[in-house]
């Protein structure tokens, strides 16, 4: 099972004991569902935006529990938002949802997001199971950061916008280990044995693995994929590795029963919050950057979902985003907007990345995403 | 009219029957016919094609007999587990417990008002290495410093058991509770010592429990997944971690589907193999 575990803030309540899975959905594989379309594909902008994210990838307010930037939103533009917290997964996500879209059928929203160091952006767009986005009611579009403009699997953000984006690193438990800033001694350190996680992303744990075998995981062929996956096996193997996880590794990281794992930056900055004696840092081989995309699914209104897009698309409230999920914004002058409430916050180099901080960062191979011998091995190196 | 009955009276228990039919046609029989056509399609995904790929089975089992062996041996192993630890608790409830028969069938029960999986969580908590349980094991030193139970083949067993105790404990408590005590009066009257007692009259008597028990504990065991996934480690895998990772993962629903098939299989001939060895009359009692 991969993140089918949360993200984000849901982190902080797994390490308070409770974590969320979802349950197999064998049937949600099967696909079929209701046909109901999101609302008009084309034409009037709708009076109401189904989105669909991944859990607690939005501010709330502690006290009312609303969502304020999405009220912020209805105020100024009439649209009520249905938020749904309904995608822990990449791969289960798209399972569910694949049914009815391979129909041409809508599956009743209007924006989903999937993450960039998956299959499923490319699978989307060559399905054309997604649909333009209407760059006229985007004007915001230029505040796009010149390093999102064109991902391989959309050269020209006709189809996407990105959401957030984020670093995969190591973090590690000061109570139990010294620093672990390296995969070597993450994979192969005696110390640890038996108190590591790696995560079951292919392309978070092997595209780091790849960094430290020397090689570059913006190019990876047969040779290059196997000796990482070969590495990461004989971890396993030798009772080094204990487990593959989605962001679960946070309650045994911070109780303890880990020392290191591979982790998301945004996670371990929740978590630091309550647990100062965690650190995470890139590996000094490299880290993973990974981008989570909104695309606008069939049947899903695109005058109603590109309004919204524009819409977080202006710093300020990027700004309240960034600010409140601690993941990288892709928005210009976000950073700017939120030094003047928030210089602390506009400071932390894991929300804003430094120049220094992106050039250790690494995209995975976007051809290679879709390998199914890859795929099928990575299945084996976690047992399954 | 009554002649309209009497010449009827041969349709009606099929009319009785057909919602249950139809229920099992709908819900069982279709979909078992679509995931055996998905199981013969080959392709990568999206692009699946029915080319009756029988080779899917072969590879299926060729690539996962460890994972499909492993599922029944912690099945086995659970389930005898479960035997032992149910049939004294419920022979006590079912002979000692008097008045309070039912309050402890409730114990029993009770947890299972909570969801499976957060009673599998739980266990993360319990089992932690910084825990209790390992910490009293440790000073005791039934473990060693560096041994942990969290992600072990214990751990996953151990849950496995603790989850299906009911499907065991419930069934033989049924067929114990219905035992005439005037049948063990007897068997004191005819000189029989408490033990053969037990073995005579008792442990017979309570067999069509005991084998509806393990039956029931033993299906849904081979076929679990979350025991392994969260108490587990990539060794501890399970069939069931790979089906579900087949289907929800790498989206290769021909081999998940034929996988499907081949743990259908296997258990049936585990299942058909237990009733011969302990007569097929005891699963009706």
């Amino acid at each position: 099972m991969n993140p089918r575990l949360t993200r984000n803030q849901l982190v902080r309540r797994g390490a308070a004991g409770l974590t969320v899975l979802s349950l197999p959905g064998l049937l949600a594989a099967c696909g079929g569902g209701d046909d109901g379309g999101g609302g008009d594909s084309s034409g009037e902008v709708a009076k109401v935006l189904n989105f669909a994210n991944w859990p607690l990838y939005i501010d709330v307010d502690d006290q009312t529990k609303r969502r304020p930037t999405l009220d912020a939103f209805t105020a100024k533009t009439d649209i009520k938002v249905n938020y749904f917290e309904e995608i822990n997964d990449n791969a289960e996500y798209f399972a569910k949802v694949q049914g009815p879209l391979s129909q041409g059928q809508g599956i009743d929203r209007d924006i989903f997001v999937f993450t960039d160091n998956s299959r499923f952006p490319g699978l989307l767009v060559d399905q054309g199971w997604v649909q333009k986005l209407d760059k006229e009611l985007i004007p915001n579009i230029s505040n796009l950061i010149d390093a999102q403009a064109s991902p391989p699997f959309d050269p020209n953000r006709e189809y996407s916008l990105p959401w957030q984006s984020g670093m995969t690193g190591i973090a590690w438990n000061e109570d139990v280990t010294g620093p672990v800033e390296s995969i070597e001694q993450l994979l192969e350190d005696p110390k640890l044995k038996g108190k590591v996680t790696m995560l079951m992303e292919l392309a978070d744990s092997v595209g780091l693995t790849i960094l430290a075998n020397g090689d570059d995981p913006a190019t990876v062929d047969d040779d290059v994929f196997n000796r990482a996956a070969d590495r990461i096996q004989a971890a396993v193997g030798s009772g080094q590795i204990r487990r593959f996880t989605g962001n679960d590794y946070a309650q045994a990281l911070t109780g303890g029963d880990l020392a290191a794992s591979v982790a998301w930056s945004g996670d371990v900055i929740q978590l630091l919050l309550d647990n100062p004696n965690l650190k995470w840092a890139v590996p000094k081989d490299g880290g993973m950057i990974w981008t989570d995309n909104m695309f606008i699914p069939t049947g899903g209104s695109v005058p109603t979902a590109s309004t919204y897009m524009n819409y977080v698309y202006e710093p300020a409230v990027a700004a309240k985003l960034a600010a409140a999920i601690n993941y990288v914004t892709p928005v210009k002058g976000a950073r700017e907007e939120l030094a003047k409430s928030d210089a602390k916050t506009a400071n932390n180099t894991l929300i804003f990345p430094d120049d220094e901080l992106l050039t250790q960062l690494h995209q995975y191979d976007s051809a290679a995403l879709n390998n199914q011998e890859h795929i099928t091995r990575w299945q084996q190196v976690l047992g399954q | 009219m009554g002649s309209f009955f009497h010449r009827r009276k041969g349709l009606v228990p099929y009319l009785l029957l057909s919602p249950g039919l139809a229920w099992l046609a709908i819900f069982f029989i279709v979909p078992l016919a679509y995931l055996g056509y998905q199981s013969l399609k080959s392709g990568i995904f999206p692009t699946y094609e029915f080319t009756w790929e029988f080779s899917n089975y072969t590879e299926a089992v060729s690539d996962y007999h460890p994972q499909l062996v492993r599922s029944f041996v912690y099945a086995g192993i659970a389930t005898v587990a479960c035997l032992v630890l149910a049939y004294p608790l419920v022979y006590w409830i079912a002979f000692r417990a008097g008045r309070w028969r039912n309050l402890f069938l409730l114990a029993i029960v009770a947890p299972f008002f909570v969801t499976y999986l957060i009673r599998t969580l739980a266990w993360l908590n319990i089992l932690a290495d910084e825990g209790p349980v390992v910490g009293l094991l440790q000073w005791t030193h039934v473990l060693g410093e560096d041994e942990r139970l969290l992600a072990t083949t214990f751990a996953v067993i151990a849950g496995i058991t603790y989850n299906f105790l009911p499907f065991m404990a419930l069934p033989i408590y049924v067929s114990l509770e219905q035992i005439e005590p005037r049948l063990l009066e007897a068997a004191k009257d005819l000189y029989a010592s408490p033990v053969q007692a037990f073995l005579r009259v008792t442990l017979p008597l309570s067999a069509p429990g005991i084998v509806a028990g393990t039956l029931l504990t033993f299906i849904p065991a081979a076929g679990d997944f979350i025991n392994a996934e969260l108490l587990g480690t990539p060794k501890q895998q399970m069939i069931g971690n790979v089906i579900q990772a087949k289907f929800l993962e790498s989206l290769d629903y021909p081999t998940a589907a034929s996988l499907s098939f081949i743990l259908m299989a296997a258990i049936l001939v585990a299942v058909l193999a237990y009733a011969r060895v302990v007569g097929s009359e005891k699963l009706t009692g």
